[in-house]
């Protein structure tokens, strides 16, 4: 909402600084977004062309003199065709910024003739699209004054960003209502003068939307005959201009004013273009108008329009149709001033796709009790303006407005806000913004005006004394702590999930967050694509469902590294992942992916030793990392080969926790995954569902388990297995340590080897294992029995036999 | 008494040229040994006259002495050489660079950070950190927070919409974090005091604008809350997460469904430089939206607005760690780029704390 201060002062008297007034609209909530002070014209100045000359090489150029009102004539080359000897013009000296042509001027040769400065058009001070020659004022124009100030140029331009709720401030009138009540001077609120026409109107108007009234709850209309549609006013154009609008005509410049002096958006037909009545009703299945912008707009029954008897006239609240705007050949005219449902006018407006000054106010909420004085105080400046004579007003369909009623008990300021406000200035302020209280003291009645349709309760008749009161009379009030020392504040998964990032950060990863849309493409290669989480309106096609793995996002990352020369990276990502669109379908993963090689010890070449590429050992040492860090029993999970499909079958794994609970996946990726998603290089990684690890037991105590220290010296043994290729080192560990679940603490494997000795489908699994007497030193023959029991349980389990 | 002065300088200069530990023992055994040089004169002291013992006896035994000093000594000498040869040997070029280690390559996402951070000024104040899934259904995101039908926001050019469901029902990607201030509500009698961090989205795309990003909302629910207190929560957050010994807040009033009064809040800050400085100059950077909770929302979670009452407010996550931090373009958070991590990111040691500064 722009406005000029000029504008603002019609309606409000005031002695407050264009600074006071910024500074007050801010405080009340009317936030200023921009101020023009318009101090860029100030260094234009009247000036007066002494003699003028043709240039001695160009035709169309001619050097001038000109008397800038200091008595030290200048040499200007211009090429306007009005410039002449006696002109009084806009002159702008070098080092002035021209805004029309957006330059700071120099001193320059023009063609080898110096010009210290240059005469300007309108369309160079950006006050019209005036362009075919200089500015030619009257005679008595004070040469060496500011042209600003004499233009009326100097008029400050205030740009609000107003919110939705405030359809009365989409006028200037209801910003000098909001400031008067702030206490910045008096609202000039004289009345408005009814308008006496005569005669009936020369058109008629019907509403025609069946039980559907709430869609034009009222028509209000006059005609007037015999108007001259000239240009409007110079001081109106110059603030329509302003606020960024073209001045048309008369006619057209009048609805335009009156939309942003009062809020109240007007229509203007060519009586003579009409034919027959008007009816107001819902467009009809392909019906189709050209607008007055120009463009072609196709309708249907959710739009309301005004229609006569050859088709749509006029998209009702939205925008006139260019067959019957008013032009210079105008002559007679019907005014319109209606109200329109504001949701209807809204969704018309967007399907559409048009934005008008007259949308803007009507899906906000136009003040209904203004429809009749608006459409008079229109017809009095088509009067001043063009003349003619009216027809008597009419008005259909308008039942009057009902005024809401809201109770306001006056404690309810401290209550909410903290401040005592006494009664009296609570109601004091409401009546000043229009309020009417119904009596005084602790509980009263107030009834809401007809131009503030948000206040619905007592906290919006809060929030209107708080803000015109002064939110800055709010001292901060320290909100008291429940406890001295607070407790535990997060749950156990927020602790896991920042356990994780920091794990995995220190594992030398870098924490990616990356987009919880993927493409359909991606989602399908990891299990996902349903239906119910594909989105129905992507930003872009391959953003658009929602991913069922947090790998998709991190292997096309890792890609687009690569493709920028970096070709070893580690990336994780602790986030959420969709398995449906329940809130419990929304999971908690730590993921994580390492690409060429970079390793936990660090990556590519070094003195000290080249780093590999990566593998599903990595990956499977950072999942149970990521285990670790998060409180799983580690002792108790059990690593199965073979993951989900995307990995590669012989080099993934899946961590469970007992038969049915998966806690991860890890593993190096099936070759099809990685052509699905167009990604390549060693790659590998995993995933590890936080919110599937069980919370842990809660104890009576924070003591640890007594710690029990043998007296008796730990014993090492080795023992290599000849195995069947088949067969997983993880069943041998296992076998082993089922030789003595009391003696023995830990099976190494401590190395592995294949050979043609062996056989084809062998290979000879090394282990150490660690032996710790509890009771006494083992003898020999204890240990050889040790030792018999380890290697018949590995035989039994695995079929293992000891390597010859 | 001659010989013995000849004995101990031929066993002097045998000692001096020994170089290995077999020449020393050689000259020990020599010497000293059973049938050595000295032992034997020590041996015939037996047969001497006890005059003439008095007089040898001193005089060889301190031969012997003076000998097996000068052998030790010798000995550690060679030692001594032997250990510095090895060492000389052992030298390698300590300039040769070492590995990083991962817990210095491994970087936390500003946003991780930026969320522990707010966590640790807000568990100070009080607060617990909740949650909610990031796709919800329309009444927790628009109608329970008082969203009037027609509002914009409802509409598939600002709102990601998935396909209506059986019952025609549209589930949608949460616009802001404010449906948990309902499903925390619905679960928790009063009082209520939380944050809470996570991810959002809307159809929006360009430097400052993505279409996911992260909002941390509050909420304050007891029998007294007001305006005044939202100051006090705001202001303490603010000079908290800047760091700044004090910071100017200007709150001006605004609209948002979802509160009554409503206001928008800048924070002072300098522009006039190339990094904009919080806590000093003339400029306001608006920074985040709140208000008192409204009426229609605490019935919707099923609280009397008459006996309760509170505040919210909402920010930006990535926005105030672009302000803190100084990262120009949102967009570039959701990059992944690895040079990026690299420079904006966090040590995974650096734990933000309040006792330990929170960048500090």
């Amino acid at each position: 909402m722009k406005f000029t201060l000029s504008w603002l002062k019609d309606h409000l008297e005031t002695e407050a600084s264009l600074e006071e007034i910024v500074d007050s609209l801010t405080r009340i909530g009317l936030e200023v977004e921009h101020l023009d002070d318009k101090s860029a014209l100030r260094p234009f100045v009247i000036a007066k062309v002494l003699t003028a000359s043709r240039h001695p090489d160009a035709d169309k150029l001619q050097v001038l003199t000109v008397d800038t009102g200091d008595g030290k004539p200048l040499q200007v080359v211009c090429g306007a065709p009005n410039a002449r000897a006696g002109l009084i013009g806009a002159f702008a000296a070098p080092g002035t910024y021209v805004p029309g042509i957006d330059l700071t001027l120099s001193v320059g040769k023009i063609r080898g003739v110096e010009s210290h400065g240059m005469m300007c058009s309108e369309r160079e001070l950006q006050m019209s699209d005036e362009h075919n020659g200089i500015i030619d004022l009257p005679a008595d124009a004070p040469v060496g004054t500011s042209f600003a100030a004499y233009a009326g140029l100097n008029d400050p331009v205030i740009e609000i960003n107003l919110t939705p709720n405030r359809p009365d401030c989409t006028s200037v009138y209801g910003i000098a209502r909001d400031l008067a009540a702030a206490g910045l001077g008096k609202l000039r609120n004289g009345p408005i003068v009814p308008v006496q026409g005569a005669g009936p109107a020369l058109v008629d108007v019907h509403l025609d939307l069946g039980d559907d009234t709430h869609l034009c709850p009222g028509f209000a209309w006059r005609t007037v005959k015999g108007v001259k549609n000239g240009h409007s006013p110079q001081w109106l154009q110059q603030r329509l201009i302003a606020i960024g609008l073209r001045p048309i005509n008369a006619l057209v410049d009048i609805t335009n004013y009156l939309t942003f002096d009062r809020g109240r958006p007007l229509h203007v037909f060519d009586a003579d273009k009409v034919s027959g009545n008007l009816t107001v009703r819902r467009g009809r299945e392909g019906e189709q108008i050209l607008g007055l912008n120009g463009k072609e707009y196709r309708l249907g029954p959710d739009n309301v329009v005004i229609a006569d008897a050859d088709g749509v006239e006029s998209i009702g609240g939205i925008m006139g149709g260019e067959y019957s705007g008013c032009d210079e050949n105008t002559t007679n005219v019907v005014i319109e001033s209606a109200l329109w449902d504001a949701m209807n006018i809204a969704r018309t407006g967007r399907t559409l796709g048009i934005i008008t000054d007259a949308r803007y106010r009507f899906e906000r909420g136009v003040d209904p009790e203004f429809m009749i004085p608006g459409l008079e105080l229109a017809t009095q400046l088509v009067l001043d303006f063009c003349g003619g004579t009216p027809s008597e007003a009419k008005v259909i369909g308008y039942k009057g407005h009902t005024p809401k009623i809201v109770q306001f008990p006056a404690s309810e300021v401290k209550r909410l806000t903290g401040i005592d406000v006494p009664a009296e200035t609570s109601l004091d302020i409401l009546s000043r913004l229009g309020f009417k209280p119904q009596g005084s003291g602790e509980l009263v009645d107030v009834v809401i005006p007809s131009w503030r349709p948000d206040i619905d309760g007592k906290a919006d008749l809060v929030e209107e004394v708080m803000r015109i009161h002064g939110v800055d009379q709010i001292d901060p009030q320290p909100l008291l702590s429940h406890a001295a020392v607070n407790g535990k504040i997060l749950t156990t998964l927020q602790i896991r999930t920042r356990n994780a990032r920091r794990a995995l950060a220190s594992r030398g990863m870098m924490e990616a967050v990356t987009w919880s849309f993927i493409s359909e493409a991606s989602a399908k290669a990891f299990g996902g694509g349903q239906s119910e989480l594909k989105l129905a309106n992507p930003i872009a096609a391959d953003m658009s469902d929602m991913r069922p793995s947090l790998l998709p996002g991190l292997l096309a990352a890792a890609q687009r590294n690569a493709d920028r020369g970096f070709n070893d990276l580690a990336l994780f990502e602790v986030s959420g992942t969709y398995e449906g669109n329940t809130p419990d379908a929304q999971r908690r993963v730590a993921a994580g992916v390492r690409r060429g090689t970079a390793k936990l010890e660090g990556s590519g070449r070094h003195w000290s030793g080249n780093i590999g590429s990566v593998g599903v050992f990595d990956a499977k040492a950072d999942a149970l990392a990521v285990l670790e860090a998060c409180g799983a029993p580690i002792d108790k999970l059990q690593i199965e080969s073979g993951g989900p499909a995307w990995y590669h079958p012989g080099r993934s794994g899946t961590i469970k926790l007992g038969p049915k609970v998966i806690l991860g996946t890890f593993g190096e990726f099936h070759p099809k995954t990685l052509e699905t998603l167009d990604v390549s290089g060693s790659l590998c990684g995993f995933e590890v569902f936080i919110d599937a690890i069980p919370e842990p037991k809660r104890k009576a105590t924070r003591t640890k388990p007594a710690l029990n220290l043998s007296d008796f010296q730990i014993v090492r043994r080795d023992f290599a297995f000849v195995v069947d290729k088949a067969v997983e080192a993880g069943a041998i560990v296992r076998a082993a340590l089922a030789g003595d679940k009391k003696l023995i603490t830990g099976v190494q494997v401590f190395d592995l080897f294949e050979g043609a000795s062996l056989g084809a489908e062998k290979k000879s699994v090394a282990i150490e294992v660690a032996i710790q007497p509890v009771e006494r030193t083992l003898t020999d023959e204890d240990l050889e029995a040790l030792t018999k029991r380890i290697v018949e349980s590995v035989g039994k389990q695995t079929g293992g036999v000891l390597r010859g | 008494m001659d010989d013995l002065v000849q004995l101990e300088s031929v066993l002097a200069a045998q000692i001096e040229s020994a170089n290995d530990e077999a020449a020393i023992e050689a000259v020990r055994i020599a010497a000293l040994g059973k049938k050595g040089s000295i032992s034997e004169k020590l041996k015939s002291l037996g047969s001497m006259s006890p005059e003439e013992r008095q007089l040898q006896g001193p005089a060889i035994n301190g031969l012997k002495n003076r000998i097996t000093e000068a052998l030790t000594a010798r000995r550690n000498a060679l030692k001594d050489a032997a250990i510095s040869v090895r060492l000389e040997k052992e030298k390698v070029d300590v300039t040769l660079p070492v590995r990083a280690a991962p817990a210095e390559r491994g970087r936390i996402h500003p946003i991780s950070q930026v969320i522990d951070e707010i966590t640790a000024i807000f568990a100070d104040m009080g607060f617990s950190i909740a949650e909610g899934p990031d796709i919800e259904t329309d009444y927790y995101n628009f109608t329970a927070l008082n969203f009037p039908e027609g509002h914009p926001a409802r509409e598939m050019h600002d709102t990601f919409f998935f396909n209506p469901d059986e019952n025609g029902e549209r589930r949608v990607l949460r616009t802001h974090t404010s449906p948990v201030q309902i499903r925390t509500m619905e679960n928790q009698k009063p009082p209520i005091r939380i944050v809470i961090p996570g991810k959002t989205y809307r159809m929006d795309s360009d430097a400052t604008h993505s279409p996911m990003f992260h909002q941390v909302e509050g909420l304050v629910i007891d029998k007294s809350a007001n305006v005044a207190n939202m100051k006090w929560v705001l202001e303490e957050f603010c000079k908290a997460f800047f760091e700044v010994p004090s910071l100017k807040m200007r709150f001006r009033p605004s609209y948002f469904p979802f509160t009554e009064p409503s206001l928008e809040v800048d924070i002072q800050c300098d522009r006039s430089g190339k990094e904009v400085k919080f806590g000093e100059g003339s400029d306001w950077m608006e920074i985040l939206g709140c208000g008192m909770v409204h009426p229609n929302v605490l019935r919707a979670g099923g609280l009397d607005p008459d006996e309760y009452q509170g505040f919210a407010w909402g920010m930006g996550i990535d926005r105030i760690a672009m302000l803190k931090y100084g990262m120009p373009d949102l967009r570039a958070f959701f990059d992944a780029d690895v040079r990026w991590l690299q420079h904006y990111g966090f040590r995974p040691l650096d734990m933000p704390t309040l006792f330990g500064g929170l960048s500090a």
